[in-house]
């Protein structure tokens, strides 16, 4: 760490706002803040941006997930209003593969693997309202997502029936299944357009207060939807992570009606969103790490000042100030810091209980969220689905197995995106989970489903000959395998943090959370309201161009 | 577009088309006199693009270029690269035009006009309606003239039918589409094109439209598909006949005299004049019905050389039905004798039906006809009596099964995929919930069904027809005329559809020496079918139904009594088909709509009687011109008919200006509305 330093000092030295870490949250206060008119400092410990929500190459991917802590060294003044931090790692379980080194060697540059995944965006998500809203979004260039799936331990990936058009397409449902479908979708979006027009007292009829504020899958019940489309529903659509079937086991995950709804309507809205869209979800061109970044260039245009490698290494409490790696000190009345970012023990034993009711925000706690998220990256020669490269395919619980308890969400992503190089995707998994055997259990589980094991060289000529299927099934060159702590981010006064990215497909949660976040720091502003139109969208081919 | 609301102008909108309206009359008058003044200059063309380009409807400056076009042409002999500027340029400006308004008439035409001087780039025009079917998938004109670039290029219909496929693919609710693959596959099924087999192609394409038709039944582009492909299943191109009189094997009574429903039996028929008819019913119109192509083999004289007439309107060659007229009492005495009668059809090719398709398995089929010598007691003079004194018909049921035969239909069609593909989309659709279409549908489908199998469960099927269509009434009143006319038809097929079904319907009539009578009254029949089943009947009442037109009764050709009192028939020209019915002697059209509405549209149908000089030429006509003119539909029908008996009250035409009208034209009349004229 010494050979960091030195550093040229910073000027100026005061700030309104110092923000630590550079993933999306983060990302979007400091656009923010610095549109709206507040000096804003974005400081980085890594050399990239996005911290957690960065897209990087294989090695620099593999040693982020193994540093278990880039701490900074401990200060070298111990006067005692200065309070060391730490960096600790989210990761848990970290477990790496290579099976062809020299395949990715060949290739090293060509990879940017997201950190975060299986993570795509619906077009009618906030996220990308945010872009549109702050400018950002002439820094990304997003494609399709061909196609999305439901499968189970047979290995057979069924279409999502997400569209009228899908929906007449589809092989898998019977003719009544595909009517029963396209009738609950109707009913959807009637609803959808009575409660768009809102005083019309006809309109509020065609969903009960009382159907509301059901069980979700209670409603689809009603329906009289069969268990096949209810389970495409849930878990290929509103994308929800628990089984809604044991109600009463896990009670605290069941989605209400009302919730479910809007997650359709998401969906709904989203396909029909952007002309060049083909369906509901898409994906930015070189990696997720390119939205933080567009938010930051967004930030830096507008006058934030960046700073990458630079670790805070100790607060100054009583100068309202921080000391950086460099040594150098820089105030500001308002912090915020990355979600991995601590106290150190050392300090914490030292401090006042006002002192730790300041800073409540960096103590560490016991593990604060019981759940935790285990994510699973391959990269794969071939394509779980042939002709097909970018894809989501969702495994609902207990679809793998009896004791799968939460669904499993794989995302394939092809060289169009560029994020590997041709002939060979790559596969991002995860499943919310309460303990890392069980997540990563499940995960391998809907790896095994998907992609032809790698099997020593006697044995390979056997198992093609037994099994013809085998031959389609992908092969797997590299494999990442790591649970994630969920952090959420707090509000705190002078110090407050952001949340690590969740377990979701999109960003939805965090948006949200960023957005409140912001308006507790700036006092009930509006994120970028200032923005003016955005101007001139380059035309980039077949890319989706998200525009107002 | 579809679905796209209109805007009301901005009064800046307005303006600003009222700026461009000023600017195209200066152009236009311009234009016009350039093109009065046949002037071709480049100017001149020049000018007319501007015009169009503005303004692509302007179908004469289109017409200018077409005469600018052949000038320059007529100058330049045969320069091919000349020929290809000037022509060029016109596509050019075609396609500007269209942008502006793909939905132009002109210049879609103007386009097909030049590709049709023979200009070679017609490859490019594909990849120019993929433009503009992209931009609207259903636009008609686009598909219209793909049919037309798809001809000139000879590009195959197996890719044609793809290219349908991927149309449907992305949105099937495109008419266009399907109807496209209407003609497509019409065509390929035609020509049996390899892999194109209806007992194939024709389930496979249930398949996909089910598939619209079950994710969204609300879209009616599917619905009408499936409709085509029902008709593709039901009906066969070749014509066939379906029934005759008399029909195969049976015996027929024949007695010289009046045959004023005096018959007790079935197969008995009897005529002044000594001719009975032989009729032959065909599943379809056809023409060439001929001595030629019918051959008559027998030793009752005098019939070597028939005359078939169609039973159809005026001037028309085709018709389901056909008549000749045997003679069966001629100079040498026959009576007391047997003759069999053996009619071949199709022996020599000449018949064909109206769509071009040719009867093309001969048939045959022979029958008796025993002369009686005793001339039977002719009670003519007596008045026919509908109101009571029925009996019901001791059933002789092998006399009704020997004239409802002939149901061959079945039997020349490869019918087991058919009846397979009905069979698999009743089941479908008795499980889609309901929805009106559905329900009409599988009646459609049950119909198919009852109509295709022989099966003894017809009635069955008949019944749950019966009730879709009340239901269907009831549900949907703006069709409910057309759900009432299919229902009769369902009725009357049920009725029709074994000798137990029609013998409830068949009476002795004790005032008339207990002669048979097919009484279909007080059914609520508002249409006429199955008459091909009905072709021995001699007396009929349809009383107290709601009949507006007698069509389909010109094929009963025995029928000497017919009451139609109580329906709602509007005019005599309703009645024209009976006009076809030699044996016709008495009517009964009391109570009915008659007059009652002075403006008859069929009238513009008909040449205008005083422009024809037929009846200007008769007697009657010359002698009261002025009654003619005023009853001119009465008069075409009744002076057609041999009536003695008439009944004419409760109509508003009746009184005695139209009764002495009608003594004049029926002069061989002895009862009108029931009172026995002094003569």
């Amino acid at each position: 760490m010494s050979d960091l330093l030195p550093y040229p000092p910073l000027d100026p030295t005061t700030y309104d706002l110092i923000i630590v870490g550079t993933g999306v949250p983060s990302s979007i206060l400091a656009a923010g803040a610095s549109s709206s008119g507040s000096s804003v400092l974005h400081l980085d410990p890594n050399p990239f941006y996005g911290s957690h929500f960065a897209s990087l190459s294989l090695p620099d991917l593999t040693s982020f997930l193994n540093s278990n802590s880039l701490s900074p060294p401990p200060s070298n003044t111990h006067d005692f209003l200065s309070v060391d931090l730490v960096n600790r790692s989210l990761y848990s379980s970290v477990e790496i593969s290579t099976f062809e080194p020299e395949t990715l060697e060949q290739h090293s540059r060509t990879f940017n693997i997201d950190l975060c995944g299986p993570r795509a965006v619906f077009c009618a998500d906030e996220s990308i309202n945010l872009m549109l809203k702050s400018g950002s979004n002439s820094y990304v260039e997003f494609k399709s997502v061909d196609a999305s799936f439901v499968g189970d331990s047979s290995g057979e990936l069924r279409n999502v029936p997400d569209s009228r058009g899908a929906i007449f397409k589809d092989k898998g449902l019977t003719l009544l299944e595909k009517n029963q479908l396209m009738k609950f979708f109707k009913l959807v979006q009637t609803h959808l357009a009575s409660s768009s027009t809102e005083h019309d007292e006809t309109a509020v009829k065609v969903m009960s207060e009382e159907d509301m504020e059901s069980p979700f899958v209670e409603f689809l019940s009603k329906m009289r939807l069969p268990q096949k489309i209810k389970s495409i529903i849930l878990y290929g659509i509103a994308m929800l992570d628990h089984d809604q079937d044991n109600t009463e086991e896990t009670c605290e995950h069941v989605l209400k009606t009302k919730e479910g709804i809007d997650r359709l309507a998401l969906y709904i809205t989203s396909i029909s969103r952007f002309s060049n869209a083909h369906g509901a979800l898409m994906y930015p061109m070189y990696g997720q790490g390119e939205l933080p970044q567009a938010f930051c260039r967004r930030a830096a245009v507008k006058g934030c000042v960046y700073v990458l490698r630079m670790p805070v290494t100790a607060l100054l409490l009583d100068k309202a100030s921080v000391r950086l790696a460099s040594g150098q000190e820089i105030f500001s009345q308002k912090l915020v810091m990355d979600p991995c970012v601590n106290i150190g023990l050392e300090s914490l034993s030292s401090l006042t209980d006002q002192q730790k009711e300041t800073l409540r925000v960096l103590v560490p706690k016991e593990t604060s969220s019981k759940e935790k998220i285990a994510r699973g990256i391959c990269i794969i020669r071939g394509s779980v689905k042939a002709e097909i490269s970018n894809a989501l395919v969702v495994f609902p619980p207990k679809s793998l197995f009896p004791e799968q308890l939460t669904a499993v969400r794989v995302l394939q992503l092809g060289s169009g995106l560029a994020v590997c190089p041709p002939d060979m995707h790559a596969l991002y998994l995860s499943t919310v989970c309460g303990d890392d055997n069980q997540g990563k259990t499940a995960v391998l589980s809907a790896i095994s489903t998907l992609i032809r094991p790698q099997v020593p060289e006697d044995l390979q000529t056997d198992s093609i000959a037994e099994n013809d299927t085998a031959v389609t099934k992908p092969v797997v060159i590299w494999r990442a395998l790591y649970v994630q702590e969920l952090v959420k981010g707090e509000f705190g006064g002078e110090i407050s943090s952001t949340s690590s990215p969740d377990g979701n497909l999109n960003y939805n949660e965090i948006v949200e959370s960023a957005m409140k976040l912001y308006e507790q720091l700036m006092g009930n502003k509006e994120l970028f309201k200032e923005e003016t139109e955005n101007t001139a969208e380059e035309d980039d081919g077949d890319g989706v161009e998200i525009e107002d | 577009m579809h679905g796209r609301p209109r805007k009301a102008y901005k009064p800046e909108e307005e303006a600003a088309s009222a700026a461009k309206a000023a600017k195209l009359r200066a152009l236009q008058s311009q234009f016009m006199s350039n093109h009065h003044n046949k002037i071709y200059t480049k100017e001149a063309v020049d000018l007319s693009t501007k015009l169009l380009e503005i303004n692509p409807e302007a179908y004469t400056a289109w017409n200018y270029r077409k005469l600018a076009v052949e000038d320059k042409l007529s100058r330049i002999e045969s320069d091919p690269d000349l020929i290809k500027t000037i022509l060029d340029e016109e596509l050019r400006v075609v396609e500007s035009a269209l942008s502006q308004n793909f939905k132009s008439y002109g210049a879609w035409h103007h386009r097909k006009w030049v590709l049709s001087k023979g200009h070679s780039s017609v490859g490019n025009e594909l990849q120019l309606l993929n433009k503009f079917q992209k931009l609207d998938t259903r636009n008609f004109h686009a598909w219209n003239y793909r049919r037309f670039v798809v001809e000139l290029t000879k590009r195959s219909e197996q890719d044609e039918l793809k290219y349908t496929d991927d149309m449907i693919g992305s949105d099937f609710s495109n008419y266009s589409a399907w109807h496209n693959r209407s003609v497509l596959l019409s065509s390929l099924l035609a020509r049996k094109a390899d892999g194109f087999l209806p007992n194939k192609k024709i389930p496979d394409e249930y398949k996909l439209v089910q598939n619209a038709i079950f994710t969204d039944e609300d879209d009616q582009s599917g619905w009408f598909y499936h409709l085509w492909l029902l008709d593709q299943t039901v009906n066969v191109e070749t014509p066939l006949l379906t029934s005759s009189w008399p029909s195969h094997g049976s015996r027929i009574s024949l007695y010289a005299g009046c045959s004023n429903g005096s018959f007790s039996k079935l197969t008995t028929f009897g005529s002044e004049s000594g001719y009975f008819p032989l009729v032959l019913n065909f599943d379809q119109a056809v023409g060439g019905v001929s001595s030629s192509t019918v051959t008559i083999d027998t030793e009752l004289k005098g019939n070597e050389d028939l005359v078939w007439e169609p039973v159809s309107k005026k001037n028309s060659h085709v018709s389901c039905v056909w008549v000749a007229r045997l003679k069966y009492i001629s100079s040498e005495p026959c009576f007391g004798k047997e003759y069999k009668v053996k009619v071949k059809i199709g022996n020599s090719p000449g018949i064909v039906s109206s769509r071009g398709c040719n009867f093309s398995a001969s048939y045959e089929f022979v029958f008796t006809a025993h002369v009686h010598d005793t001339v039977e007691e002719s009670s003519q003079e007596g008045i026919v009596s509908w109101t009571d004194g029925f009996d019901i018909w001791d059933a002789e049921s092998k006399d009704l099964n020997a004239l409802t035969t002939l149901d061959r239909s079945n039997a020349q069609m490869d019918s087991k995929w058919r009846q397979e593909a009905i069979a698999e989309e009743i089941d479908l659709f008795r499980e889609l919930p309901d929805s009106k279409i559905g329900k009409l549908t599988l009646a459609r489908l049950l119909m198919a069904k009852a109509m295709i199998s022989d099966d003894a469960v017809k009635g069955v099927h008949y019944n749950e027809i019966l009730e879709l269509y009340k239901d269907l009434m009831a549900l949907d009143s703006s069709h409910y005329q057309y759900y009432k006319d299919v229902h009769s038809v369902a009725l009357l097929r049920k009725v029709t559809s074994s000798t137990e079904d029609l013998s409830g319907h068949l009476f002795r009539c004790r005032n008339m020496n207990n002669s048979v009578c097919l009484r279909l009254n007080n059914l609520s029949l508002s249409r006429i079918a199955s008459v091909e089943k009905l072709l021995f009947v001699q007396m009929l009442d349809l009383s107290h139904n709601e009949l507006h037109s007698t069509e389909g009764l010109g094929g009963m050709q025995l029928l000497s009594c017919l009451n139609l009192s109580h329906n709602r028939i509007r005019s005599f020209s309703a009645l024209d088909s009976l006009r076809h019915l030699k044996q016709l002697r008495v009517l009964d059209v009391s109570h009915n709509h008659i007059g009652e509405h002075s403006v008859d549209t069929t009238r513009y149908l008909c040449s205008s009687p005083l422009f024809n000089s037929e009846w200007t030429q008769d007697e009657v006509g010359r002698q009261m011109p002025t009654l003619v003119t005023k009853y001119w539909d009465a008069y075409f029908v009744l002076r057609d008919l041999n009536l003695k008996q008439l009944d004419i009250t409760g109509n508003v035409i009746a009184g005695d200006v139209f009764s002495s009208f009608v003594l004049r034209v029926v002069p061989k009349l002895v009862w009108l509305d029931g009172k026995k004229l002094e003569i």
